[in-house]
């Protein structure tokens, strides 16, 4: 009798420990419904033995442990499976991310390059300006030429500097 | 292609390689310096998660960089680049390797085949003729085996299916930014057998390859027989595959002619 006492723990605390996870949103739904639903075939299992022993003599099968040993080992692979997709599926969304974060990354360098590239210029037409005060026709900044499309690194302008 | 402009850039997977990429970067600039053909041709190295200063060295370089941020693998890699120049408007992709094994000077020779038997992927093979590079032992015998397969498979005569020097053009680049597989030997094998079986057309040229700088490749018995079973399935996952790439392919044919 304390064998059964036993198997009826466990099947409690393992319900109870599947049903936290849920809450504390560690398992997502998606896996939630197989979870509670395995939950639900031990407890009654541990609580009724006498629901294998009649699946047992229904299925033909002569050692109702067996019928157990069997649905499980079934139960456990089904699930390695399923977590080998979701994990080569996970695996394929990463290498996405990385690319399209590798590809974000370049396209950001090579405008704040751009961007440094006309401070500089500006900046230099400025200082023009200022060395030259007796030179009206010097162009304002912003009509000075600059490569935009250069994703080449710029120094450092003098404005940097000062 | 009806661009009229032909593009082309240099893809350089790299993965730690900060010993021998300047270097190559150096030849290439040279070498595209030196042929009026590659006069507009770009280059990107792409650093596979690299925990040295390769991303650095190659921006230092002056080139374009892609730095992934985790290690993809070279085929991981190479889809980065291919999108990279889908999204740039490029016509004609070079792999390269970032290890001085692949001499820039060939890159010529890949085009020209390209070119002449209108192309879309061109192999720069080792074993072909040109150079004295060669493996021994049983690590050859199974890339001959492989190289077998694949000439049946792409209907064209292969002898180096696992060569990483190769150029990439017109249909092949949006296939490949989107299905260039990551696997092992899936830039190689698994390439070689989803472009056969969206109907582009692969060829080989031969080229001289150069000992790596660094780094001996495996010749035992024991993992030439590694390499050769997991080649093989490598090659049997691709061909039985489902081929959704053909149906797409199917699709944008009739578009085409329905245009």
């Amino acid at each position: 009798m304390s064998g059964y006492v036993t198997a009826l723990v466990l099947t409690v605390v393992t319900v109870g420990s599947i049903v936290y996870l849920l809450r504390a949103r560690r398992i997502r739904e998606k896996y939630a419904a197989i979870w509670i639903a395995l939950a639900i075939v031990v407890l009654v299992i541990g609580a009724f033995p006498a629901v294998l022993e009649w699946l047992a003599a229904a299925l033909g099968v002569i050692q109702p442990v067996n019928l157990l040993f069997l649905v499980t080992g079934l139960v456990l692979f089904l699930v390695c499976v399923q977590f080998s997709v979701e994990i080569s599926q996970l695996e394929e969304e990463t290498r996405t991310l990385a690319e399209e974060i590798a590809l974000l990354s370049a396209k950001v360098d090579a405008q704040a390059a751009a961007t440094q590239a006309v401070a500089a210029q500006a900046a230099a037409t400025t200082r023009a300006a200022l060395d030259h005060p007796t030179d009206g026709s010097v162009a304002p900044a912003s009509a000075t030429p600059v490569d935009v499309d250069d994703p080449r690194p710029t120094a450092p302008g003098p404005t940097e500097r000062a | 292609m009806s661009s009229s402009v032909d593009r082309a850039l240099i893809v350089i997977p790299a993965w730690n390689e900060e010993a021998a990429l300047p270097g190559v970067l150096a030849e290439v600039r040279a070498v595209c310096a030196s042929r009026p053909e590659l006069a507009s041709t770009d280059v990107l190295v792409v650093s596979d998660g690299s925990r040295d200063r390769t991303a650095e060295l190659a921006r230092a370089a002056g080139v374009a960089v892609l730095d992934l941020p985790i290690n993809l693998g070279v085929g991981g890699a190479m889809r980065a680049g291919f999108k990279y120049a889908v999204r740039a408007g490029y016509t004609q992709v070079v792999q390269l390797d970032a290890d001085g094994q692949h001499d820039p000077r060939a890159i010529t020779d890949l085009m020209a085949a390209a070119r002449e038997h209108d192309a879309d992927l061109v192999i720069g093979a080792r074993f072909a003729g040109a150079g004295t590079y060669e493996a021994r032992g049983p690590r050859r015998a199974a890339m001959r085996v492989l190289a077998g397969v694949l000439s049946r498979v792409t209907r064209t005569r292969l002898t180096d299916a696992t060569s990483g020097f190769k150029l990439a053009r017109g249909r092949a680049l949006p296939l490949f930014a989107t299905e260039y597989p990551a696997e092992y030997l899936g830039d190689t094998v698994e390439a070689l057998v989803l472009a056969a079986r969206a109907g582009l057309t692969v060829r080989q040229v031969p080229v001289e390859m150069r000992e790596r700088q660094g780094g001996q490749p495996s010749h035992g018995p024991l993992k030439a027989t590694v390499f050769l079973l997991r080649a093989v399935l490598a090659l049997v996952v691709a061909l039985s595959r489902p081929s959704q790439v053909s149906t797409a392919d199917r699709g944008e044919v009739a578009t085409g002619a329905a245009r």
